[in-house]
């Protein structure tokens, strides 16, 4: 379930881009909030997509998971034009939005969590058995060593234990594109690292992830490519290893990157390193 | 919370026996207010001791039997408030509901010469419309449903009284209507029937139990299920031995012995409620939904069907519990379902263990909290209490329940916490 969909993990995965946006603009009524919006997730790879508050980062998680229908704008999955109208086509097509709020209910147990809205049946019936094993398995897939009984309700269970279990919920379902919303939000250092732990080995099974983060640390901990919203527009996708900490909180904050440019279509973009008193004081 | 609950994917390297760890995650549970039906269990133990040693007629076979016939109304009633307090939601109007629906019944058979069985599915029918009605305006406008079923409450007191025209008795004739809460089953009925049903929930534990443990996942241990299958045997036999004893005060010219027939009834109808909310994808999708609505929606269930279906599976069970009450009072007249039987009802579901804040709850704590409701109200009466007393003590009990309820789920939220 949680294996890897076939060939994705390879050499030639990093410059095949799974989900391409191209000029994605959508208003609620005046307000524009995503005006030409690019984005580029890659299998094998960890997109962080970062951004200050209201630079339409949700928005655009919500176009991708098809809550919200755009206003124009080619969305491309495996290279051909797809329409993405609600979370259910998003579903069909592999991408899965594991929400902040994790949306997980807590009266429930790990499995019926993962399973819901989608529980196998046998007559009619329930199969708990046939459930409990493969959400068994894909937290063993997943490595993920924190959770001791699959029948615990989510209730009690710590902050890092239920982004896990949020997280395992997404890729029960053969999906291919993992969209996380600041899954370290909430969470203690030991947690954090352990969903970041976590995150990589998505990539590194052959999922594309978009990590959604505020937090630096947390994005030049686990991503491959940073790509800046900033007051709806993408000011810049680059690799994480061309860029720097303090350029990176340039871009959100001011939506320049001094001459970085952006890197369209695995074009190397073109730093100039400035003296930048700001490292280190991002948000 | 992690450290107390046994390692159940390893269970056999790491606990200590399944037995131990089965009795430990027990314990933990309890602690964490996970507390079950215990709370109804330990009550009845006590007031039933305590009104057998004041009135020992409280522990004659002849009032054990009027336990079942006088508390059915109530507990199928709130066997149907189940679906919707799991919901988060309330149905205030289910009393009178179930009275409309046994005053259609009525008059059909009095007025209009209907037999029983249609009388019995117009009944079912005005119910599922009453539901249907409720649960499109909670669910689709956005009425909360205290309000909504206030409002019905009120409405349906007027539709009963506008049925059995001001005040007149609408006699009930049908013999197989009269028989469910006034006959009893034959004693050899009494014990194939309850043997069957213990036979199969036997097999039915132990196959799942065995099912499970072969394909590697936690199981129950044997000794464990098999106490619980023993526990149950014993509690059904031992009252069918009760019942099947003769009660009739004159045995000469009338014999009483048997199981009352509204028994089965309740039977037929816990099993088939348990199986609806624990073993299907409709019922996981009622708790989901009391859990955590967002969540629900999310993972692409229909929240409102889910919702409306609860208010008419709801008022459906009320229309049955309607036609018991007729059958008991051999009428129906403008106070069928009225007075004290919705928040019996309720008091019946909460004393079981059904959270009045959505996300918990079983049909079985309907029938566990509707027989604490039966003996307080059986017990009071033998007491010579009035039944200002009676009231009193039952909105006590409603009270201390919905407490109970309160702080352990306090006691779930910090142990959750921890």
């Amino acid at each position: 379930m949680s294996s890897p969909p076939t060939g994705a993990a390879d050499a030639s995965a990093s410059t095949d881009p799974i989900i391409e946006l191209r000029g994605i603009n959508k208003s609620f009524g005046p307000v524009h909030v995503l005006r030409d919006v690019d984005l580029t997730i890659r299998r094998g790879e960890v997109t962080a997509l970062v951004g200050d508050n209201g630079a339409g980062k949700s928005t655009l998680v919500k176009c991708l998971g098809g809550i919200y229908p755009t206003d124009s704008g080619t969305y491309l999955f495996e290279g051909s034009p797809v329409k993405v109208d609600s979370p259910r086509a998003a579903a069909a097509l592999g991408v899965e939005i594991v929400y902040q709020d994790l949306a997980l209910c807590d009266n429930l147990d790990i499995v019926q969590n993962m399973f819901l809205g989608r529980e196998r049946t046998r007559h009619m019936v329930l199969d708990d058995a046939a459930m409990e094993e493969m959400a068994t398995e894909t937290l063993a897939g997943l490595s993920v060593r924190t959770v001791t009984s699959v029948r615990q309700r989510v209730a009690g269970l710590s902050g890092g234990q239920r982004q896990t279990v949020a997280i395992a919920k997404a890729v029960l379902w053969n999906s291919k594109v993992v969209v996380l919303d600041e899954p370290t939000a909430a969470l203690g250092v030991a947690q954090t690292a352990q969903v970041l732990d976590l995150v990589r080995r998505l990539a590194d099974n052959g999922l594309a992830v978009l990590l959604i983060s505020h937090n630096m640390n947390d994005v030049f901990a686990v991503a491959d490519r940073i790509a800046v919203l900033y007051l709806g527009r993408m000011t810049a996708q680059v690799a994480t290893s061309d860029v720097t900490h303090s350029q990176v909180v340039e871009l959100i904050t001011t939506g320049r990157g001094g001459t970085l440019r952006r890197d369209d279509h695995a074009g190397r973009p073109s730093l100039a390193k400035r003296s930048d008193p700001a490292e280190g004081t991002g948000p | 919370m992690t450290v107390t609950t046994p390692a159940l994917t390893d269970a056999g390297t790491r606990a200590p026996s399944p037995l131990v760890a089965h009795v430990r995650d027990y314990l933990a549970r309890l602690r964490g207010g996970d507390m079950g039906v215990l709370p109804a269990v330990l009550g009845l133990t006590v007031l039933c001791v305590a009104f057998s040693i004041m009135r020992p007629r409280f522990l004659t076979a002849g009032n054990f039997a009027n336990l079942f016939t006088q508390g059915a109304a109530v507990t199928i009633i709130a066997m149907g408030l189940t679906f919707v307090l799991v919901l988060g939601e309330i149905d205030l109007s289910a009393g009178f509901a179930s009275g409309v629906c046994a005053a259609v019944a009525a008059v059909l058979m009095d007025s209009h010469g209907s037999p029983w069985y249609l009388a019995t599915a117009a009944a079912l029918l005005t119910g599922a419309t009453i539901g249907l009605v409720i649960g499109a305006l909670v669910a689709k406008l956005g009425i909360p449903s205290f309000v909504v079923t206030l409002g019905g409450f009120l409405a349906f007191q007027g539709v009963l009284l506008m049925i059995v025209e001001n005040g007149k008795n609408v006699p009930v004739r049908d013999s197989t209507i009269l028989a469910i809460a006034n006959k009893n089953a034959t004693p050899w009925l009494g014990w194939v029937l309850s043997s069957a049903a213990i036979g199969v929930y036997a097999f039915v534990q132990f196959s799942r139990e065995y099912r499970r443990s072969r394909r590697g996942l936690a199981a129950t241990p044997p000794a464990i299920t098999a106490l619980r299958v023993g526990t149950v045997a014993t509690l059904v036999w031992t009252a069918v031995y009760a019942l099947n004893l003769e009660r009739s005060r004159n045995a000469a010219v009338v014999s009483l012995r048997g199981v009352p027939i509204v028994v089965p009834v309740i039977a037929v109808l816990l099993v088939a409620g348990t199986f609806v909310l624990r073993r299907t994808a409709f019922g996981l999708s009622l708790y989901a939904v009391g859990g955590n609505r967002e969540a629900a929606r999310r993972a692409g269930i229909n929240v409102d069907r889910v919702r409306i279906s609860a208010f008419v599976i709801c008022s459906t069970l009320a229309a049955i519990g309607g036609i018991v009450a007729a059958s008991r009072a051999n009428s129906v007249d403008p106070n069928t379902g009225g007075s004290n039987v919705l928040l019996y009802a309720v008091g019946a579901a909460v004393i079981g263990g059904t959270s009045l804040f959505g996300g918990k709850g079983r049909v079985l704590d309907a029938v566990m909290g509707g027989a604490v409701v039966a003996v307080i109200d059986n017990g009071m009466g033998l007491m010579g209490y009035s039944a200002g007393v009676k009231y009193v003590v039952t909105g006590s009990v409603l009270l201390l329940a919905a407490g109970v309820d309160a702080l352990s789920r306090k006691r779930a939220e910090a142990v959750g916490l921890r």
